[in-house]
């Protein structure tokens, strides 16, 4: 196993490895290279300046964009995170359950809420459930609205890692804690989970990115000034000064947190490869 | 040794006389997975202070007589008695009847997100209401029993295989079992760190504990143990003491399986399935 063949290759004919890379590598930077001029050559960029880069207008929009749009966008994204997460562990333990019926709706919540796109439910939970329940209004407002309609898509994706996080804690953990007269539930709180979140974590980070950009749908749900987030704030300075430079100073926004928290995934992802070395 | 050995034989002798109620009766015990028939009928009575050692070929069905002992297998047939209450009746509360058993396992199954000190008092706070500082007290005691004192603040991954399995011995210790089952506790060690395990193990014996041993380490099963229980093919085939099962085997069945153990190139030339077993002792 451990010696390499040392017996002499016979040559080749044509060109040596090291040259065969060389010419594939030479022929990658060219394309790359053709792409660029291209696309330089056929853009209108005077016109692309003018729609999107209006410094002045750029200006215009702080502090709001941050203290408002960016703070409401965070917002949203954490309530809806906290109650998916909560709604996620749920589902993740009926889908583990010993009785049936338990896993047969779990089974059925996840692949309605993780096959249908997230803006049927933005509308969904903006129409159809103050017309199922009329006169109980969502506590929060809007807030309650968005952590529901996010929570609700987000439970979906994250039962099904918890779920995998808790398969992946070893089968000798669990018969480690009952052997010590664990109940099964209580084992379940106090030894698996907590051990199945250390797996877990870099997934979910990854989740968190996603409802960030998700919350954008928000807009679906007709909101107040004060409650708008960055895509809508972004969109409405746009058709007021019929000018673009909003849209791309919101995304510049979501690029701030989302980036960041992608560093922050990968890092998890190489601590929790480490850590079960 | 050798007086170890007769010491060992007083106890037993001793265990004998007051053995009204034994710690441990299997009585009549099946257990199958599927179509699988791994135990075929076991009775076994354990005396309070006595150690036994079980030892046979792997899929005896040893390890799973272990674990029918604690009910981490459901027996198909067969009624299992701990310390005078049936954990088989359905009704028993098997939560509780688990806090005076102890167990150990070949692959240790430390909790790998808490520190020693924690692995020792999470259980005796969750499981027997102890409060932090007399779980601390207890988890302390356990750990200098084991001569690890100094880890008390490491991890569980920190730590080499032996010294994680002797944690594993204080942590079932802390529950203040009043029995202690041991599941090839060495077989997963370096040859080098089975001798602190043993150590431990040899220690929990002299001080009375009640124990039942599964074991490939026979200079133990003889030095140590009251009695050794030979099993095969789901059956106990003999036993008797360790100078009478190991020293001189009755039966062809110990004496092949013995043989392979003390010179492993037997092994490869007959690696058959077990024969039918013969329903003897």
């Amino acid at each position: 196993m451990t010696e390499t063949d040392t017996r002499v290759q016979p040559r080749r004919r044509g060109l040596t490895r090291s040259q065969k890379r060389a010419v594939s590598r030479g022929v990658q930077y060219a394309v790359f290279v053709a792409a660029l001029v291209a696309l330089g050559l056929t853009a209108d960029w005077d016109q692309l300046r003018n729609q999107f880069a209006q410094v002045d207008l750029a200006e215009r929009m702080f502090p709001d964009i941050i203290t408002l749009a960016l703070k409401n966008t965070v917002l949203y994204t954490v309530s809806g995170f906290v109650f998916g997460l909560a709604l996620g562990v749920v589902v993740a333990l009926m889908r583990l359950s010993s009785v049936g019926p338990y896993r047969w709706l779990a089974g059925i919540y996840i692949e309605i809420f993780r096959g249908l796109p997230a803006l049927l439910i933005f509308i969904f939970v903006g129409v159809a459930v103050p017309l199922a329940f009329p006169g109980t209004e969502i506590p929060g407002g809007t807030y309650g609205k968005v952590a529901l309609a996010l929570g609700l898509v987000a439970a979906a994706y994250m039962a099904e890692t918890i779920r995998a996080g808790i398969q992946a804690v070893p089968k000798g953990q669990m018969e480690a804690a009952r052997s010590l007269g664990f109940s099964h539930a209580r084992a379940m709180v106090s030894i698996i989970i907590p051990q199945a979140f250390r797996i877990v974590i870099p997934p979910l980070t990854n989740e968190l990115v996603l409802l960030f950009k998700d919350s954008s749908l928000v807009l679906f749900l007709g909101v107040t000034l004060e409650e708008r987030e960055l895509s809508k704030f972004g969109r409405d300075l746009a058709s007021e000064t019929a000018n673009s430079t909003p849209i791309l100073v919101a995304g510049l926004c979501y690029l701030l947190v989302t980036i960041p928290l992608g560093f922050v995934v990968r890092r998890l992802e190489a601590k929790a490869g480490e850590a079960t070395k | 040794m050798s007086t170890d050995n007769s010491a060992g034989g007083n106890n037993g002798a001793e265990n004998g006389d007051r053995s009204g109620t034994p710690e441990i009766r299997v009585h009549g015990l099946h257990k199958s997975f599927g179509d699988n028939e791994v135990l075929r009928g076991i009775d076994l009575e354990v005396a309070s202070g006595e150690v036994v050692c079980v030892i046979g070929p792997s899929g005896s069905g040893k390890s799973t007589l272990l674990r029918c002992v604690n009910l981490l297998e459901e027996p198909s047939k067969g009624q299992v008695f701990v310390g005078g209450t049936e954990i088989t009746d359905p009704d028993v509360d098997i939560d509780a009847v688990r806090r005076r058993i102890g167990m150990v396992f070949q692959q240790f199954n430390l909790f790998p997100h808490l520190t020693v000190t924690d692995n020792l008092t999470l259980p005796q706070r969750r499981v027997l209401g102890r409060d932090k500082e007399a779980a601390a007290k207890v988890a302390a005691e356990n750990l200098r029993r084991v001569g690890l004192s100094e880890k008390a603040t490491a991890y569980p991954g920190s730590l080499s295989g032996g010294q994680q399995q002797r944690v594993a011995i204080a942590r079932a210790l802390a529950m203040g079992p009043q029995v202690m089952l041991f599941d090839e506790p060495t077989s997963a060690l370096d040859p080098e760190l089975v001798g602190d395990v043993l150590a431990v193990m040899r220690m929990l014996a002299d001080e009375g504990m009640t124990m039942m041993v599964v074991t490939h380490e026979m200079s133990f099963a003889r030095e140590v143990a009251d009695r050794v229980v030979f099993m095969d093919g789901g059956v106990i085939v003999e036993q008797g003491p360790p100078s009478q099962v190991i020293g001189s085997p009755t039966h062809e069945r110990t004496r092949h399986f013995l043989s392979r153990l003390l010179d492993p190139a037997m092994a490869e030339v007959e690696d058959t399935p077990p024969p039918e077993p013969d329903k003897s002792v």
